[in-house]
């Protein structure tokens, strides 16, 4: 019996194709705007994911500090009050696993007919440790580079395809400020930071080689920022609070005077973004879906419509023996073949749209099978629920009323 | 067929029947104190003018109407104390009806119409084909199953309604004008499909304005202001037009 009046409600939706195909635009456009909102939003959500993971886990970063000068309060980093030896002392607190100092600034890098312009981070091989950075090849410089302060270095993806295209770089020689250096390894590809910079545009070189030869501080050992990775996201506050003590004593704070460095726990400021990006995707969703609601009532309205047109049609059917249940179930059949069918072509569009906008902008989109299958639930819950009015006004009309309905 | 099955019982027996429409102005009876009976295999025309409530009557015959007080037997059944499902099963399974519009629907094809009341009687989809091709056949359109209502002559579609209303086989066929809308050439062609029928062993009550088409029947029953004025053979009645 179902399959017979599937077959009717397919019928007479071929009956007035023009107004099917009108009605089904509304969830077209609502369930396609759905799916492509929510793979904008989960592209950044997926992009800013990939950062944290490449920022590295449960990551502190030490900065130097805000001092005081003539009353003008300067930024954080302003004054080179940490140093090499704070790394090291740091390192030792229970719980961390590693701390790398930084000094880092930027540099012309020459290799043959190539020139590029690079950030160079100074720091101990402990820097890939915290910040999970594996090498591509080669291998890392060890603590007797950074003893001696050696002329090393250690490209970033970027860097080698700019210098050196498709030759391998390990084991030549770069002249960084004019001066030569011998390329140890290749880091791994870690792509685009947080706050949108490439990472992979990096080149790092022992502290020592950065201070003493490269950038020339004048407070040697001083360096500007101190990276910390702790154990587990667990031990995040205590390592904090321990970093802090020891940093106070090293730099004979008095108790009640302003720290001379700032602890940042960049993993719960990633979180954060993270919770953004995902407030971001559901709003984008939850205004698509709106949409969805929209294309609903229109189908609401077109069954209303159809069923005063078709009231003739109901009578003659429940003259024959057609119950209420009957003619309800028939309404509902259409409605919800609607907006079946709406959803199919509008999951399509969604996706093309999707990968369109990839395609032609760039931006960062990610369809997920949860987005296809939460679109079609909702099309066949807006298609229920808007059908269910019109189908149950038909279906309790009068038999005599509705045959006599001109 | 399955209608010639003559049991004691009447088809219909209708006692004290009594039908009120509330108004504003009050209450206004349109059916006072109405008895009715049929028996098996009768042929019965009602006849009457307009507003002497022989609509109201026709529709609480096809149960499409429910009566105010009185008793209403269809096939020994109390229609009066049915629900509005079960009432759509009475007419799905005991009654089947002919308009004068025929009533048929448009974007269907015939074979599709003639099913019709098969698929809310819930019978399996080949069965429903083969019964309604076979009346298709019986009413001599065995030819158009695939052409659809708005391809075929008006008596033609009366023919397809009448094949629509025999497909389950009911106790009672309710003809309401059912040549109405037809020339008297087709009128008299479907009345003789009528006869057929009656001969076949189909009861039918026929309500008419026209005492050409009473004059098929063998009975024929008068209504004037809601009530039964006369209920007798055919002949009989031809005389006194009220």
């Amino acid at each position: 019996m179902t399959g017979a009046m599937l077959g009717e409600a397919w019928q007479a939706m071929g009956a007035n194709r023009m107004r099917s195909v009108l009605t089904m635009l509304g969830m077209v456009i609502g369930v396609g705007a759905v799916i492509l909102m929510v793979a904008v939003g989960q592209g950044a959500q997926q992009q800013v994911q990939a950062s944290i993971a490449s920022m590295g886990s449960n990551l502190f970063i030490v900065l130097s500090g805000s001092t005081t000068s003539g009353g003008a309060r300067l930024g954080g980093g302003a004054a080179p009050t940490l140093t090499v030896l704070d790394a090291q002392a740091i390192e030792e607190l229970p719980q961390v696993v590693a701390a790398a100092p930084s000094a880092s600034g930027s540099a012309q890098l020459i290799y043959a007919a190539n020139n590029w312009n690079s950030q160079i981070i100074g720091s101990t091989p402990s820097y890939l440790i915290a910040r999970d950075w594996r090498l591509a090849s080669g291998l890392p410089f060890t603590d007797s580079d950074v003893r001696s302060a050696t002329r090393v270095a250690l490209l970033g993806q970027t860097v080698v395809q700019n210098l050196f295209g498709d030759e391998d770089p390990v084991g030549k020689t770069i002249r960084i400020k004019n001066s030569p250096y011998v390329v140890l390894g290749v880091l791994g590809a870690k792509g685009q930071s947080l706050d949108g910079r490439d990472q992979d545009d990096t080149v790092v070189v022992p502290v020592t080689t950065a201070q003493r030869k490269l950038f020339g501080t004048p407070f040697t050992g001083s360096v500007r920022s101190i990276s910390v990775q702790s154990e587990s996201a667990a031990a995040m506050p205590a390592v904090e609070k321990s970093i802090t003590e020891l940093l106070r004593q090293r730099h004979r704070i008095r108790p009640g005077a302003e720290n001379d460095f700032s602890v940042r726990n960049l993993t719960a400021m990633a979180n954060t973004e993270a919770e953004t990006t995902e407030t971001m995707s559901l709003m984008l969703g939850a205004i698509a879906s709106v949409s969805l609601l929209v294309g609903g009532i229109g189908i609401m309205n077109i069954m209303l419509v159809s069923v005063t047109e078709r009231t003739r049609e109901i009578g003659i059917r429940m003259a024959i023996g057609a119950r209420s249940r009957d003619i309800r179930l028939q309404f509902m059949l259409e409605a919800i073949i609607l907006s079946v069918i709406g959803c199919l072509i509008g999951v399509a569009l969604g996706v093309g749209g999707a990968y369109a906008m990839y395609k032609f902008s760039g931006m960062p989109v990610f369809v997920s099978m949860i987005s296809i299958v939460g679109a079609f639930i909702g099309a066949a819950a807006v298609g229920i629920f808007f059908g269910w009015y019109p189908a149950r006004k038909a279906a309790l009309m009068r038999p005599i009323d509705a045959l006599r309905f001109q | 067929m399955d209608t010639m099955a003559v049991g004691a019982a009447p088809v219909i027996r209708i006692e004290r029947l009594y039908k009120e429409y509330i108004s504003d102005a009050g209450t206004v009876p349109v059916l006072k104190d109405v008895a009715f009976t049929v028996q098996p295999g009768e042929f019965v025309a009602v006849m009457g003018p307009s507003g002497s409530g022989k609509s109201t009557f026709m529709n609480i015959l096809g149960c499409l109407d429910v009566a105010s007080s009185g008793t209403y037997l269809l096939n020994d059944r109390d229609v009066n104390s049915q629900s509005p499902d079960e009432l759509a099963r009475l007419r799905n399974q005991l009654l089947g009806f002919v308009f004068q519009g025929f009533n048929l629907l448009p974007r269907a094809t015939l074979q599709d119409n003639v099913m019709l009341p098969l698929v809310y009687g819930g019978i399996a989809r080949s069965e429903r084909m083969a019964r309604a091709d076979e009346m298709l056949h019986k009413v001599g359109l065995g030819n158009y199953r695939r052409s659809y209502p708005n391809q075929i002559s008006g008596g033609q579609q009366q023919r397809v309604a009448i094949a629509r209303a025999l497909v389950n086989r009911p106790r009672l066929l309710l003809a309401d004008e059912p040549t109405g809308n037809l020339d008297t050439q087709t009128s008299q062609e479907i009345m003789a499909l009528f006869t057929e029928l009656n001969s076949e062993g189909v009861t039918i009550v026929l309500v008419t304005h026209e005492p050409d088409i009473a004059a098929y029947a063998q009975r024929l029953v008068r209504l004037s202001d809601g009530r039964v004025v006369y209920d007798g053979p055919v002949e009989q009645a031809a005389e006194p037009a009220s």
